[in-house]
């Protein structure tokens, strides 16, 4: 079966690599074919990378509280790139403080992100998703994976 | 050993003797290329003048470089510009190709006519990593099918779509050569492979069909396109040998009528720290080649580029003498400086040549603010330790001052940003011998780089 291609990395003038690390290192275990662009990363980047790997999705991610300045435009730009339709993903430190989660969440789906995750959210959750948005597991297998402790940390 | 070297260029017929044993130049000569009739007149003719200077010697071997006849002419083809069409236009550019232009995604109409009208003697095709994307390749596979003339493929792109690109090719009797991916996985570079297709196809095909077979027929060893026996050159005196040091990281600027030629070997990584490498890692071994920067078949452009009310700034004349200069120029291009203004204005106007390829040639770097304090983003290659600058080309070595020509590819005020050489030692290829010890570094590297170290002056 083909593999499901992620391009993955830390957008904007963010230099966290850490977690970048262990996402790429997670979602290879997992199954997943991963395009890792590291930190710094801007949009047009991502977008080139998912274009000439052919990716299913982008997974991006923000540490250092200003996500929603670096995030907002990518899913246009997508639109505009031909990347009609792909599946894009956002977590991390997101925004600045500890602002209610929810608006948060509604902001960047508004943005166009399929995905939006929590500050101190499982790798293995945005795997779960992954396996469910991608028809690799059904509803079923989805609910009893998220019984699995190692969903919560 | 007495070997000559021969190199057909657009406008002469350059040949080097050169004796082995005791690693010198006995002598060189020149006479008009003679490509539209038949090549070895303007050879005999060259031969005739160095016999007369240095007498009739037997040559135990003959070499030949060529960029007669338009030189090696390509186009290149990517997806993202950025990524696999930037690859595709680096290993046409190492492999000695005059690349006219590069293509990214999918093909138009408009494209393919103009690709038409360039005629290239090879179209390498390349886009997506391997496993990525199929569709945009395939596309222009086909619409690389229908063109019309002599041209070849080489097709360097994603491995998953070769297949399919080949039973397009074979239906359609395009000649082609598949090779590796130029980018197999993302932002690597793996040119290498398309080189050699690219070679492959210019002995097998282009040599003939250039009118140089009659040449091949008594060198001894296979015509190379004259910038990849310059590359050669370029690498060994980088690199040095086993038994000699070379120069270490150097860049040579290579001015010419039509197009300049710049060469890069060095790493290219950051020097200063916090500094972030962006973008596609840039090989050791570069070569750029700018089709609008030329001193006189593509001076037009070249002016217009530098500005004339700029050049008109340094050299104290004004911009209608440049002009004027220009006109005379493009109308001859065989014309030559004969007073002391058309002698400044084509020495100030070779500066800006060099300056601009320069520019492009670099990487860049530019501060940027984050949360984490200032860092600085770079792209492409820094080359501000370079150590050893190389000048030759016409325009070059007969410049009234080839020290000051030179000296404008280093790293100035005017553009902060641009990585060029800080403090480079100069040296001039005064005898016009760089393409031949390229072609002899194949046989006898250490003779070649002990030539060019003991030939090239040194400012």
């Amino acid at each position: 079966m083909k593999k499901i291609k992620l391009v993955i990395g830390v957008i904007g003038a963010d230099v966290h690599a850490v977690g970048n690390r262990i996402l790429d290192y997670a979602f290879t275990q997992a199954g997943f074919s991963v395009v890792n662009l590291g930190v710094m990363v801007s949009q047009k980047e991502f977008i080139d990378a998912a274009i000439e790997s052919d990716a299913d999705a982008i997974v991006v991610s923000s540490l250092y509280g200003h996500g929603e300045i670096d995030c907002r435009g990518l899913r246009e730009k997508c639109d505009e790139a031909g990347l009609n339709g792909i599946k894009l993903y956002v977590g991390g430190n997101i925004t600045v403080g500890k602002s209610d989660f929810s608006i948060v969440k509604e902001t960047f789906t508004k943005m166009g992100y399929d995905r939006v995750y929590e500050p101190g959210t499982s790798p293995n959750l945005s795997i779960l998703d992954f396996k469910l948005d991608f028809g690799l597991i059904t509803d079923d297998e989805y609910q009893e994976g998220l019984k699995d402790e190692d969903i919560n940390g | 050993m007495k070997i000559l070297t021969a190199d057909f260029g657009s406008t002469f017929t350059k040949l080097t003797a050169i004796d082995t044993n005791t690693a010198t130049i006995l002598g060189t000569s020149k006479s008009f290329t003679t490509i539209s009739s038949d090549v070895t007149i303007g050879f005999n003719k060259a031969l005739d003048i160095l016999n007369n200077s240095i007498g009739s010697i037997k040559y135990d071997k003959i070499l030949a470089s060529s960029s007669a006849a338009g030189g090696l002419k390509m186009v290149s083809v990517g997806l993202v510009p950025d990524l696999t069409a930037k690859a595709s236009r680096l290993a046409a550019n190492s492999a000695g190709a005059k690349v006219i232009k590069t293509f990214s995604y999918e093909l138009s109409k408009l494209e393919t006519d103009e690709i038409q009208s360039i005629n290239p003697d090879i179209i390498l095709l390349t886009g997506g990593i391997d496993g990525g994307n199929q569709k945009v390749i395939l596309h222009n596979a086909n619409a690389i099918s229908k063109l019309k003339g002599n041209f070849l493929v080489v097709y360097a792109g994603n491995k998953s779509a070769l297949e399919e690109a080949e039973s397009i090719f074979k239906k359609n009797n395009i000649e082609f050569e598949c090779c590796a991916n130029v980018m197999p996985e993302f932002n690597k570079l793996n040119i290498e492979p398309a080189k050699k297709a690219i070679r492959n196809l210019f002995i097998k095909n282009i040599i003939s069909a250039k009118g140089l077979d009659k040449v091949q027929a008594f060198v001894h060893a296979e015509i190379v396109p004259t910038p990849l026996a310059l590359f050669n050159a370029s690498l060994l005196l980088s690199k040095g040998t086993k038994k000699q040091k070379g120069l270490g990281d150097l860049m040579v600027f290579d001015v010419g009528g039509a197009t300049t030629d710049v060469y890069s070997m060095c790493d290219g990584t950051p020097n200063t720290s916090n500094t972030f490498l962006q973008g596609l890692r840039e090989p050791f071994a570069k070569r750029s080649v700018e089709g609008d920067i030329g001193m006189r078949y593509s001076l037009s452009p070249l002016v217009t580029t530098a500005s004339p009310d700029d050049i008109a700034d340094v050299c104290g004349y004004t911009s209608t003498d440049i002009l004027n200069w220009v006109d005379k120029c493009t109308k001859n291009p065989e014309t030559v400086p004969t007073n002391e203004m058309e002698k400044i204005i084509d020495f100030t106007i070779s500066k800006f040549a060099i300056e601009i390829s320069a520019d492009r040639h670099c990487g860049t770097s530019t501060k940027s603010f984050t949360p984490m304090g200032e860092v600085n983003i770079q792209f492409g290659k820094d080359l501000t330790a370079v150590t050893a600058l190389i000048g030759t080309g016409g325009p070059v070595i007969n410049s009234p001052y080839p020290k000051e020509t030179l000296k404008s590819s280093c790293y100035s005020l005017k553009n902060l940003n641009s990585l060029r050489p800080t403090n480079p030692d100069l040296y001039l290829d005064e005898k016009y011998i760089f393409s031949s010890m390229g072609l002899l570094s194949v046989s006898h590297p250490d003779v070649a780089l002990k030539i060019m170290i003991n030939e090239f002056i040194k400012y």
